[in-house]
């Protein structure tokens, strides 16, 4: 492409300019908020950028014990077990429905893909928790949601395109069909799984209604605290209240923070391989 | 689509290989020569045998489509009754259709398909572009590093959950945010957006522009590269504009992908982010912030009116089903893929 006129590029710089600053701007002052005292809060009316005297206070009363420590503890407990029995279960699935002459496959397949289409309904999915006794229970976190059809799919069809003849080849040497998935397959995915499982970790960090719809409250992960305390502003009964004088937008701000960490640590490792991740199941699916 | 047709072949060679019944010995020989190293008539018995560990790596994702998408199914028989929790619904006695008569007469209903209806329009008309023109102006960008970190940026919202994403909005909207500090220092009275009922479709829709834009983008972007770059070229030379190889080439190179993307979210309209709506609901009061989904939610699960929240359930499901299955046909009308016919 030749030179585009300067109008044009200074436009250009300016958009991406707007753009980065609107989505980098939130985190900024959440950010901020979270390591600023009182004064800082009422100075700033609102637009904390840098925290003038920083101070961990917020945090210090978060981690004392109390709500916000152990429902951060059960959300990382939930999240990487429930990502791993989603990883396992959507591989093995896929690995099956990539034999192309699977006896059953084609129904099989029907069965999942056919479930990207509609969805039985807020009140029949509790009434089946419910009959399974999964009610009040972490499993009901996890159950309910444990294959996305869509990840399904992008993995099926990662499997298919490995290349035909190492299977035979192994085949040949007498391996079995779980064998090649061990020794074969699943070294040869670690990018896609990388992917997969970026979207099952995220989506139950992520997740409330399902917690709110199944779980009481002693049992709520961070998610469904955040909700409770920031935006429904219920105070937050924490082991030290009182002692340390964390202003209450601080303390809020702070549990944003420690929803926020978890995610932006993964995401620059993972990031690298998830546009081609979904364009396989864009394509694919 | 490839093993598809693939399978297909298959059954093709297997039926092919049953044995004429008048043969001369030689050329039978030659035949059970050819076709031993593949010995491909099974019976069913045998083939489950021989997949039998596909199958049984298969089997907890099976159970769980069928526990989870296809037995809850019938539970929608409720929507027909006068469910009780403690009767089940095999000892609730029948409504008949008691429950749509009632939700159809209630102004509450048609107060939430009208919120419905307004917030996905207005995202259709509002969202649905923003990721095309972020797209056009990454795929602008000359140096491969600003245009890497500028989509890390832009596609790092997309992984922030709900509560996250109206937690910040709050933060910089709410009561004690920028905006209305700002708007008080240039005098003008303090609003706050997030408690405005008007202004609640366009909040969503804003909040839903800022989450996902930039994942948006991926799939035009996939469409901008598919373009050859010849036509550019080819364009430049015969003294073309960079306005006119935009209108002339880029734009018509992604309208397939633009037409197939927007029928395939008008057969979502009766769909909006369940999550982000429930934790706004009452900020608004349900006159604005009632969407079906809530609706169910709400008159279902926290009031216990079983038959007709279901009722409404039923009603969203079967049209939703029928409009996304709609869009699809369109698409196909089209010349385009949609998502049933893939994958297979």
């Amino acid at each position: 492409m030749e030179k585009p006129s300067a109008v044009g590029r200074v436009g250009k710089v300016v958009a991406i300019v707007v753009i980065a600053v609107l989505t980098i701007y939130p985190f900024l002052t959440v950010i901020s908020t979270s390591l600023s005292d009182s004064t800082d809060i009422a100075n700033a009316n609102g637009l904390v950028l840098f925290p003038l005297h920083p101070t961990l206070a917020a945090y210090q009363t978060i981690f004392a014990g109390g709500v916000v420590t152990a429902a951060l503890l059960r959300s990382i407990v939930i999240t990487v077990v429930g990502t791993i029995l989603s990883l396992a279960a959507t591989v093995g699935m896929a690995y099956g429905l990539s034999r192309r002459d699977l006896v059953f496959g084609k129904f099989i397949l029907l069965v999942a893909l056919f479930t990207m289409l509609f969805s039985p309904g807020i009140i029949p999915s509790f009434l089946m928790v419910k009959q399974l006794g999964l009610l009040d229970s972490y499993a009901s976190l996890i159950l309910p949601v444990l294959i996305s059809a869509f990840n399904l799919v992008v993995v099926r069809s990662f499997f298919m395109n490995l290349p035909q003849e190492l299977f035979e080849a192994a085949r040949i040497d007498g391996a079995g069909d779980f064998r090649i998935l061990s020794t074969i397959v699943l070294p040869l995915s670690k990018g896609v799984l990388a992917v997969v499982g970026l979207f099952y970790a995220v989506a139950y960090w992520n997740a409330f209604f399902n917690a709110m719809l199944y779980l009481d409250s002693d049992k709520w992960p961070l998610a469904m605290i955040l909700r409770q305390y920031v935006l429904l502003g219920s105070p937050l009964n924490t082991a030290t209240a009182g002692e340390i004088s964390a202003p209450s937008q601080a303390i809020q701000m702070a549990v944003v923070v420690i929803s926020l960490v978890p995610i932006l640590l993964v995401y620059p490792f993972l990031q690298k391989y998830f546009t081609k991740g979904v364009l396989t199941g864009a394509v694919k699916g | 689509m490839s093993s598809y047709s693939q399978s297909v072949a298959d059954d093709g060679t297997r039926s092919e290989t049953t044995r004429p019944a008048v043969e001369d010995r030689a050329s039978r020989r030659a035949r059970e020569h050819a076709a031993r190293p593949t010995v491909r008539k099974k019976t069913l018995w045998q083939r489950i045998k021989r997949d039998k560990v596909m199958l049984l790596l298969i089997a907890p994702g099976f159970v769980y489509f069928v526990l989870f998408h296809y037995l809850p199914l019938p539970g929608n028989i409720i929507a027909f009754e006068n469910y009780q929790p403690y009767l089940g619904f095999i000892n609730s006695s029948w409504a008949g259709l008691d429950n749509f008569v009632s939700i159809f007469a209630d102004a509450t209903f048609w107060q939430a398909l009208r919120n419905t209806l307004v917030i996905t329009s207005l995202q259709l008309v509002l969202f649905f572009p923003v990721p095309i023109m972020l797209a056009l102006l990454l795929n602008n960008i000359v140096s491969g590093k600003v245009r890497k970190f500028v989509q890390s940026v832009v596609y790092l919202p997309h992984f922030l959950g709900w509560v996250i994403v109206v937690s910040i909005f709050s933060q910089v909207l709410g009561a004690s945010g920028v905006v209305p500090n700002l708007l008080h220092m240039l005098g003008l009275p303090q609003w706050d957006a997030m408690t405005t009922p008007w202004f609640f479709p366009i909040l969503v829709t804003i909040q839903e522009i800022w989450k996902d834009t930039g994942w948006g983008t991926i799939i035009f972007l996939a469409a901008l590269m598919n373009i050859d770059q010849e036509l550019y070229e080819a364009a430049a030379v015969d003294g073309a504009g960079p306005w006119s190889r935009l209108w002339k080439i880029t734009i018509p190179g992604i309208m397939p992908v633009i037409i197939l993307l927007f029928i395939l979210n008008l057969g979502s309209i009766l769909s909006v982010g369940f999550e982000q709506i429930v934790l706004q609901r009452n900020n608004v009061g349900p006159g604005a912030g009632e969407v079906l989904d809530t609706w169910v939610y709400f008159h279902g699960i926290q009031d216990g009116q079983w038959g007709p929240a279901a009722a409404v359930g039923l009603v969203k499901g079967v049209v939703g089903l029928a409009l996304v299955l709609g869009a699809n046909k369109v698409a196909h009308w089209f010349g385009q893929e949609g998502v049933y016919s893939s994958g297979k």
